[in-house]
């Protein structure tokens, strides 16, 4: 090589309880990956290289200059090895529904970890267990004792297990954004500490179907999806699909939505939200029945309520672990 | 928030978001009038029952209420005109949704005092903290921070 080697950025891909999603996302990137691979040395990635983590366990602290981790925590393995990438990282972005509020393995906060094994080895209809064995973190055996990883009753998302320094958001995060954000980062061109790196707009904003949103909707009966052939010239609240969008973050695209489907909120909320499942709980209550509240009757209003049949499951879907109530109570 | 009392009995606490309006002034006459209730909550003025975000009423039994309490004016009577309505249709929901959350609905009530009910408050209170003393603490803070086997 005529050039002295200059030495790259290093960055790091590391995938806790997710489904894959967001490694594709990264593949997703198309051409645009050999850029970001040109500018960057990629240290771990479990999903694509073969690198240990005793690999990782030797670098130097902080030599990393980011590490993009997705999904939630909810082993000790993950917890572990999300501690060891923080201490040998500069930066830690959380990446993706799961890793940014908890996402869809944060509905197992719904049950427990007594719960989640009886469903998964003993009820599902594919399973036969008639003894009833479970996984259990240490089984001995004649060669000696074989151990798997602390299973928690509680999903939690990456901040609440290390220190996160950015958000990407997403189920899975589109290039566009991600792009931006390792731009940013290659640049040092970053917004403080702890911001999510997207918009912040509601979803409505930006909405394709906003040009055919009513001027005030009310909901007089909900729809699940399922039910009715949605028009792709009204608005999903004006025709009584519950859609989370009025409570969701904008800058996924607009994929689900362009796609015939209501938004389910995988890109969280907007800045100052707490409680993302209850403001959707109150903005989509808030609209049933608006315009005849006064006459609604009490069996009409149950009958409206009753169609929601899972409150919690439809408005807490992506961000339940991020919820103030964090979980279901265990007594 | 502390459950104990002087004499270290766990005693219930209940959080009572009064409307500004009708429930407050309410409270307020029971008070004036001598009536008697059980001392087990606190209230909170707010301008309107509508304005209790339901995240407040996470964050309350988050932070250790047995029960949460709203008040607003009746049906009709609502200062804004119709923000009671839409309180209703909020807590219908809500108490759907903290069952998927193991806490009884019965821990959170919605109910309407005028100004001059002062008799209707007491009763309606002391009736929050009989249902919720006989369901006990919820002592929810513990088990979502501490993450454990």
């Amino acid at each position: 090589m005529s050039k002295p080697k200059v030495s790259k950025p290093k960055v790091a891909f590391y995938w806790c309880a997710s489904c894959g999603g967001c490694e594709e996302a990264v593949v997703d990137l198309a051409e645009d990956i050999l850029t970001v691979a040109d500018a960057v040395d990629i240290v771990f990635w479990p999903v694509a290289l073969d690198f240990k983590k005793k690999d990782i366990e030797a670098m130097q602290d902080a030599s990393i200059a980011v590490s993009f981790i997705n999904g939630a925590i909810r082993t000790s393995e993950q917890e572990e090895m999300v501690n060891l990438l923080r201490k040998k990282s500069g930066l830690v972005v959380a990446f993706g529904s799961c890793a940014h509020l908890g996402g869809i393995p944060g509905l197992a906060n719904f049950s427990d970890k007594a719960g989640i094994f009886e469903r998964a080895y003993k009820l599902a209809p594919t399973v036969t267990n008639p003894d009833g064995i479970y996984p259990q973190t240490e089984t001995q055996v004649p060669e000696g004792s074989l151990t798997l990883p602390v299973f928690y009753d509680t999903v939690k998302t990456v901040d609440q297990t290390i220190d996160v320094d950015y958000y990407l958001p997403g189920c899975a995060p589109p290039p566009d954004l991600i792009l931006n954000a390792v731009t940013g980062i290659l640049e040092g061109k970053l917004p403080g500490k702890g911001a999510v790196l997207a918009p912040d707009k509601s979803l409505c904003d930006t909405c394709p179907l906003a040009e055919y949103k009513p001027e005030k909707i009310s909901i007089k009966d909900i729809k699940r999806p399922h039910e009715v052939v949605h028009d792709p010239e009204q608005c999903f609240l004006a025709e009584g699909i519950i859609c989370l969008g009025p409570a969701t973050r904008s800058g996924c695209g607009e994929r689900c939505i362009k796609a015939g489907m209501p938004c389910r909120g995988c890109f969280g909320p907007t800045r100052d939200v707490k409680d993302m499942g209850t403001k959707v709980l109150t903005s989509i209550a808030s609209l049933i029945g608006i315009e005849t509240e006064e006459e609604m009757s009490e069996e009409e209003l149950q009958k409206v309520l009753a169609k929601i049949v899972d409150p919690g499951g439809l408005f807490f879907m992506y961000s339940l672990p991020s919820s103030v109530l964090r979980r279901r109570r265990i007594k | 928030m502390n459950n104990d009392d002087n004499y270290g009995n766990n005693v219930p606490q209940i959080v009572a978001f009064c409307c500004n309006w009708c429930s407050y002034a309410g409270a307020d006459a029971a008070g004036t009038s001598r009536l008697q209730t059980k001392p087990h909550f606190r209230i909170i003025r707010t301008m309107c029952s509508s304005r209790v975000e339901p995240d407040l009423i996470m964050e309350a039994f988050r932070k250790g209420a047995w029960g949460v309490l709203i008040l607003g004016c009746h049906p009709g009577d609502c200062h804004y005109k119709n923000g009671n309505y839409k309180t209703d249709r909020r807590i219908r929901l809500l108490r759907k949704t903290l069952a998927q959350f193991g806490i009884e609905p019965e821990r959170l009530r919605l109910d309407w005092v005028s100004a001059s009910e002062g008799a209707r408050f007491t009763r309606i209170v002391d009736e929050t903290i009989e249902a919720v003393q006989k369901l006990g603490p919820l002592n929810l803070a513990v088990p979502c921070e501490v993450i454990h086997e």
